[in-house]
């Protein structure tokens, strides 16, 4: 059972719908007994850092969270999920994140060029730069949609793949039983249902 | 790199898709929930839903039709028509919807693109904007294109844009259901002028169309279409091929 892990940020409905339809058995949650049940976890997210950050912070699930993480229970950062898992943000300030994976938050624009379009919006490819548990069924050059102004940089240890947007774009990492993926696999079709499906079966 | 998108859309009255010439003689197509399907199978990026019924019943059948085609279509889903409020975005996007298109409702309340993209963020808020030449002046029609507003189309984007929609549907109204291809002076015009992603509406009639648009305007990131899709006159995978061939990046299925 996959919990998707609910602080009032975001429309989870996609997403319980795209696990739902590869067969998981899925909860929506705000309650730390239901995570604990669960067999993995996911971290949604849209919006801004600072917002979400205070959402998750209020919703008195944090502790919680990194406690089940350090357990070795698997987590999924999703989109701004993914960045709320590095150390630092810098969008519009300074932000601890969630301290899970090293590196930084920060925003597309200091190095794509100039005439390219903000946010990155789209489908991109994935450019495979590490093998993870999550391309089991995917391949390098395979496209998932993107919504993003801010990637996560000085994680290229953990970075297991990247995508072209005038420079390299952290698209997806993993770091032990942590994982994120700055793409939607929610909306990118059925190579992001293999994704989650790689997931899933973690 | 990132790829230019083909967008299918899918005007919806009463839960049954139709597609209309020059906007009226409306004609019932098919099921809104199996088309989207069958689209997001053959490789359409995205799909557009746009209610265009009068009625609260319909828009409750528009509703339920968006639920179950959320929770079975797994690619970005954009809804308008009738978005006039906030509760408009929020009925929606609790159905599913990925991105919220505003046209009338942003003329009738100016405020309503700022509200809305503080709340929800400016990559759920697009501006769906029905342009037509009026004495050589681009002028924004309302009312799903009967009324004129008399304001001048560019302005009326850059203004939505300042306010926070984070992407613009240009649908001239010249070229809509003409099907000899897409609007690229009144494209060039509004792509030229703002820094958000800009997706061509009205005119498309066959392949050549689109490569004609993304080869002249680098800048436009979607073309969107209904019924040369709807009727099978282009089939997405056939399109898609014809636009890698000729060099423009699209993601292939």
């Amino acid at each position: 059972m996959t919990a998707i892990i609910d602080y009032g940020v975001g429309n989870l409905f996609s997403l319980e719908c795209s696990l739902s339809s590869i067969g998981e058995e899925t909860v929506i949650t705000n309650d730390l007994k239901m995570l604990d049940k669960a067999d993995r976890l996911v971290l949604p997210g849209v919006g801004a850092f600072r917002d979400a950050r205070e959402a998750l912070r209020k919703s008195g699930l944090e502790e919680g969270i990194l406690d089940l993480v350090e357990k070795g229970k698997p987590i999924l950062g999703i989109c701004l999920g993914m960045q709320l898992l590095f150390d630092k943000d810098y969008e519009d300030g300074v932000y601890e994140g969630l301290g899970l994976i090293s590196g930084e938050v920060r925003a597309i624009g200091e190095v794509i060029p100039k005439e390219l379009k903000i946010p990155h919006i789209g489908w991109n490819a994935l450019s495979i730069k590490k093998n993870s548990r999550l391309f089991k069924y995917i391949n390098d050059g395979d496209y998932v949609y993107f919504v993003h102004s801010y990637h996560a940089v000085k994680c290229e240890d953990d970075t297991t793949s990247v995508t072209d947007y005038g420079a390299p774009l952290t698209a997806s990492v993993e770091k032990g039983n942590v994982f994120g993926c700055q793409f939607h696999p929610e909306k990118s079709g059925e190579v992001g249902l293999s994704i989650l499906k790689a997931f899933v079966e973690i | 790199m990132i790829t230019k998108r083909i967008i299918p859309c899918l005007d919806v009255r009463d839960g049954r898709v139709v597609k209309g010439m020059n906007f009226s003689s409306l004609k019932d197509v098919s099921s809104p929930v199996l088309l989207a399907d069958y689209y997001s199978r053959s490789g359409a990026d995205e799909l557009v839903f746009y209610d265009i019924t009068a009625s609260s019943d319909g828009r409750k059948l528009f509703t339920d039709i968006l639920r179950e085609t959320a929770s079975k279509v797994f690619i970005p889903l954009t809804v308008g028509g009738g978005i006039n409020t906030i509760d408009d975005f929020d009925r929606v996007l609790k159905c599913g919807a990925d991105k919220v298109s505003v046209n009338s409702g942003a003329i009738k309340n100016p405020g309503l693109i700022k509200e809305t993209a503080l709340k929800y963020g400016s990559q759920c808020v697009v501006i769906s904007a029905d342009v037509k030449r009026v004495d050589g002046v681009f002028r924004v029609f309302a009312k799903g294109g009967r009324e004129n507003t008399g304001m001048e189309a560019i302005d009326w984007i850059v203004r939505c844009v300042k306010n926070g929609a984070g992407e613009v549907v240009l649908n001239s109204i010249d070229t809509d259901g003409v099907k000899k291809g897409f609007d690229i002076e009144m494209l060039k015009a509004v792509s030229e002028s703002v820094d958000v992603p800009v997706i061509a509406s009205g005119g498309a009639g066959c392949i050549q169309d689109f490569i004609t648009l993304f080869k002249t305007l680098p800048k436009v990131d979607a073309g969107l279409a209904a019924s040369i899709f709807h009727y099978g006159d282009v089939k997405i995978s056939d399109l898609k091929k014809e636009m890698k061939e000729n060099g423009i990046p699209v993601r292939e299925v």
